[in-house]
């Protein structure tokens, strides 16, 4: 056989893994919720500026 | 960026508020009043902001306020006391929650206050303000908050009142103590979940057999590859034939059963013939099969479902009296006579002869018989009257009241699957799936009867042709037909019109429960209001002085009745401060509150009291009609009564304006559980010629919709209460009216944001125009239709031919309904951006 049924092969293979990729990405809950992980991404995890809200009362 | 939609209104707000005041609270963001708090150059408008201010603060969670402006929630209620104590019984809370395991333990609140970023970035953060916390994880969508939590350092109950005290205050139901409730809720997602591995295989397969196909079109292949390339192409079609298209082949094979065609049977004819077709030619090698034009019409087909499947996770449109009811009572203890000692149960639990306490703002679970003195019972919920009812001790309390004051004992006379209240939900209406038979399905199963008759006689009448002229046409001309007259595009439309129209009326804060609800809406002829709570503001009422001589009120004597009600919690108090609006008070002594009558005090040397008319006047004005006309309270200065003030219910805004609109087209009613005080004013609004209903019971209300059925009449409820939940059902298309979407709401078919009440006829209109664009589209298709039968009697279809045919045609019909309707709404005066999408 020539080198195109080898290359197709190849290429469906690798469609393949990007369909598992979607699967399992459905599977593990990625798209219960797609709005706060678009925030939650945002947050320092820095120390928060404590000083500048303390302030002696 | 940080600014979602929140800060957006948010900063809208201030900008409005601006304009009276410019002071702000720095948590809540509500205008502060002139009793303002300050603290760190900042200001609160009242103690619960500023306490959540200084939590956060102290552990150093200020970043809060960084995140967004003002993102905090003003507690309304700042005593939780016992409210969470039945957390402590071992029994709910075992049932509540998702996982336990040694000390560690796993639940999942639903929390309505969830409504910005910095909502999800504190709750997050909450390990760093408690330990024993030990993730936290907001689902915004749902507005749930899953925590992982030691037990052995913070209880389920401090949990529950950790976040009611920053303003989070989880819901918690009856409905989640129902032991399958989990998996009912894991059953919904996995549905969808599984529309997803749909739609990702058949996409996968679509893409791949065009890919594989591709050089068929252009007739560059050699037979060698030819033979490979089907083969393979009959590999991926195998998972969308079993799979992928499963659901459309068995909703038309259930059809057939029962002797009924649904859109889903010519669906199914054209998805048959397409996979038995290209199955014959490739293994015969007669030809490349249509593979490719099957995957796409899945495809399309499946997407159409997805976005006609949206639905509003935060919304609950199932909700039956179990929603409302408090999980738990507190139970007094009987068996030691003398110990007092109470527990809290399950109300599931309450037996017969149990002595249970309700406390101020607690419904009444179950009929039962009044032990306390006196009650002060709101009926609002069930009954739709405006105004607390006063009963005595042994008088005959229903469930579903609310108790107003102090806390009362009960005893219990049925169990709660039996009380008056839930009867209700014996009747026949909410057994029945579905509810009442819906017209426009109805058209739809005509149509779809029709179109497959129709089908198959041409393709019937296109082999016989061909048995005369060319024999061997016959099977190719026969299948031909079928795939091309498969109503692919058709069954496009309809999904994607109603879907789209089901977003916009969400951007426009109208809620549906599913897309059909587009299609009941527009063939509604007769509107039916409840009254209280839909029609009037549940929360402003109209106060006005009555002097029993006819001099008013002097402003002095304004002023020592404002500075007495100021030292009031009493919700009437505050209406009554209100209103009078007087900022110089004068100081108040002796103050005394009296629970179910009134207040007074001494202010500048004169006697003040205000309160009930009986304890005012003396106890022979004992008021005979329990159901009084409106809600007195009167005044008396010095021994002597001045008058009272008088609240009546508002009524919303440009409500006369809309019913004269909807009266051109549509007949109205109004069906009340209140009592027929306001006849008049509301025959002003509603004109002579509509029925007006008064003191109606909630079963009375459900008659009144079924008899106006019974006349051929379809239609609308709009309600708000529990007590019009019989209705609701019943009616074919309810809407509940909702102050708060997130909160309370009875069963329904679409939730109204009671902001948009006035934008009712604009709903309705744009509900019968998105009618109109199916149609259109309807034809739109059945040309596509029309062109391809043309190909296929003639014996010329072509895979190419189909493949660029099929998408074609389903590509411009969802591309003509969805610009359709956008620029129809907004012609018709809708919102089509996303500027109100978010809360």
């Amino acid at each position: 056989m020539s080198v195109i049924v080898i290359l197709i092969i190849a290429s469906i293979l690798v469609a393949i893994g990007f369909l598992t990729a979607f699967i399992w990405s459905v599977k593990s809950g990625q798209y219960d919720d797609t709005y706060s992980p678009s925030v939650r991404i945002l947050f320092d995890d820095t120390a928060p500026k404590k000083d500048l809200a303390k302030k002696p009362k | 960026m940080l600014v979602p939609y929140c800060q957006q209104l948010k900063t809208k707000y201030m900008l409005q508020a601006e304009t009276h005041t410019a002071l702000q609270c720095y948590h809540c963001g509500e205008t502060c009043a002139d009793d303002h708090i300050h603290l760190d150059e900042k200001f609160f408008c009242c103690d619960g902001c500023k306490t959540v201010f200084e939590i956060l603060d102290e552990n150093g969670l200020c970043n809060y306020y960084d995140l967004e402006q003002s993102p905090g929630i003003q507690l309304k209620i700042r005593n939780w006391g016992t409210r969470y104590d039945f957390l402590d019984n071992a029994d709910i809370a075992h049932q509540l929650l998702d996982f336990s395991e040694g000390n560690t333990q796993k639940i999942t609140w639903f929390v309505p206050a969830i409504h910005c970023s910095s909502c999800i970035w504190l709750l997050e953060n909450l390990y760093k303000l408690q330990p024993g916390i030990q993730y936290s994880r907001v689902n915004f969508v749902r507005k749930e908050v899953m925590l992982t939590y030691d037990s052995s350092q913070i209880s389920l109950r401090k949990l529950a009142e950790l976040l009611a005290t920053l303003g989070y205050a989880p819901k918690i139901q009856l409905d989640d103590l129902k032991p399958d409730n989990g998996s009912q809720k894991k059953k919904l997602s996995t549905e969808e979940k599984k529309l997803y591995f749909k739609i990702g295989i058949t996409g996968f397969a679509f893409g791949n057999i065009m890919l594989l196909s591709f050089p068929e079109y252009l007739d560059w292949v050699g037979t060698d590859y030819q033979n490979f390339f089907g083969y393979l192409n009959i590999l991926l079609a195998l998972p969308v034939f079993f799979y992928c298209s499963s659901d459309y082949l068995l909703s038309a094979f259930k059809a057939l059963r029962a002797k009924t065609i649904n859109l889903d049977v010519p669906i199914s004819m054209g998805i048959i013939a397409l996979f038995g077709r290209s199955l014959y030619e490739i293994l015969t090698h007669t030809g490349a099969g249509f593979m490719d034009s099957l995957a796409g019409l899945i495809f399309f087909l499946l997407v159409g479902k997805w976005f006609q499947s949206k639905t509003y996770q935060s919304l609950s449109f199932e909700r039956d009296y179990k929603s409302y009811f408090p999980l738990a009572v507190q139970l007094k203890q009987r068996k030691g006579q003398g110990s007092k000692s109470t527990s809290s149960i399950p109300v599931t639990d309450i037996k017969k002869n149990d002595h249970i306490i309700i406390r101020n703002q607690e419904l009444i679970p179950t009929d039962s018989i009044l032990l306390s003195k006196d009650a002060f019972i709101d009926y609002s919920f069930v009954t739709g009257e405006a105004e607390p009812i006063h009963k005595r001790q042994g008088d005959y309390l229903y469930a579903g009241g609310r108790q107003v004051g102090a806390s009362i004992t009960l005893e219990v006379q049925k169990e709660v699957a039996q009380s008056y209240l839930t009867q209700l939900w014996n009747n026949d209406v909410f057994s029945k799936e579905g509810g009442t038979q819906k017209q426009f399905q109805q058209k739809v199963a005509r149509f779809s009867q029709y179109f497959t008759l129709v089908v198959l006689a041409i393709a019937f009448g296109a082999a016989l042709y061909w048995n005369f002229t060319n024999p061997a046409k016959i099977w190719n001309t026969f299948t031909a037909v079928l795939i091309v007259a498969c109503p692919c595009a058709l069954a496009l439309s309809m999904p994607f019109t109603l879907g789209n129209t089901m977003r916009i009326f969400g951007r426009n804060r109208l809620y549906l429960k599913n897309a059909e609800v587009v299609a009941d809406l527009a063939g509604i002829n007769h509107l039916v209001f409840d009254k209280t709570g839909t029609i009037t503001h549940p929360n402003e009422t109209k106060i006005s002085f009555e002097a029993n001589q006819n001099q008013g009120l002097s402003p002095e004597q304004a002023v020592h009745i404002a500075s007495l009600v100021k030292h009031s919690t009493h919700p009437l108090s505050q209406r009554i401060f209100k209103h009078l609006n007087i900022q110089n008070l004068a100081e108040v002594t002796q103050f005394k509150e009296i629970p179910g009558k009134g207040i007074k005090g001494k202010v500048g040397g004169v006697e003040v009291s205000v309160g009930s008319e009986q304890w005012i006047k003396g106890e022979e004005f004992a008021p005979q009609n329990v159901a009084q006309l409106q809600t007195k309270v009167f005044v008396k200065l010095s021994d002597e009564v001045v008058g009272g003030f008088v609240m009546q219910h508002e009524y919303r805004q440009g409500l006369g304006k809309l019913i004269q609109r909807m009266q051109s087209q549509y007949d109205t009613a109004l069906i009340s559980g209140d009592n027929d005080a306001e006849a008049e004013r509301l025959k002003s609004f509603f004109g002579q010629q509509s029925i007006l209903k008064f003191q109606q019971k909630p079963a009375d209300k459900l008659a009144f919709i079924n008899e106006l059925q019974q006349e051929g009449k379809q239609v609308m409820m709009m309600g708000d209460g529990l007590n019009d939940a019989g209705a609701l059902q019943q009616s074919h298309v309810g809407i509940a009216v909702s102050e708060d979407t997130s909160s309370f709401s009875p069963a329904c078919d679409a939730i109204l944001d009671a902001r948009v009440f006035d934008k009712l006829p604009e709903f309705l209109k744009f509900s019968k125009t998105s009618l109109k664009v199916v149609k259109m589209s309807f034809v739109l298709s059945l040309l596509y239709n029309l062109i391809g039968v043309a190909f296929a009697v003639s014996g010329n279809l072509s895979p190419v031919v189909a493949a660029i045919l099929m998408p074609l045609s389903s590509i411009t019909v969802v591309s003509f309904v969805i610009v359709t309707t956008n620029a129809l709404a907004k012609y018709q005066g809708l919102v089509i951006g996303d500027t109100l999408s978010k809360n």
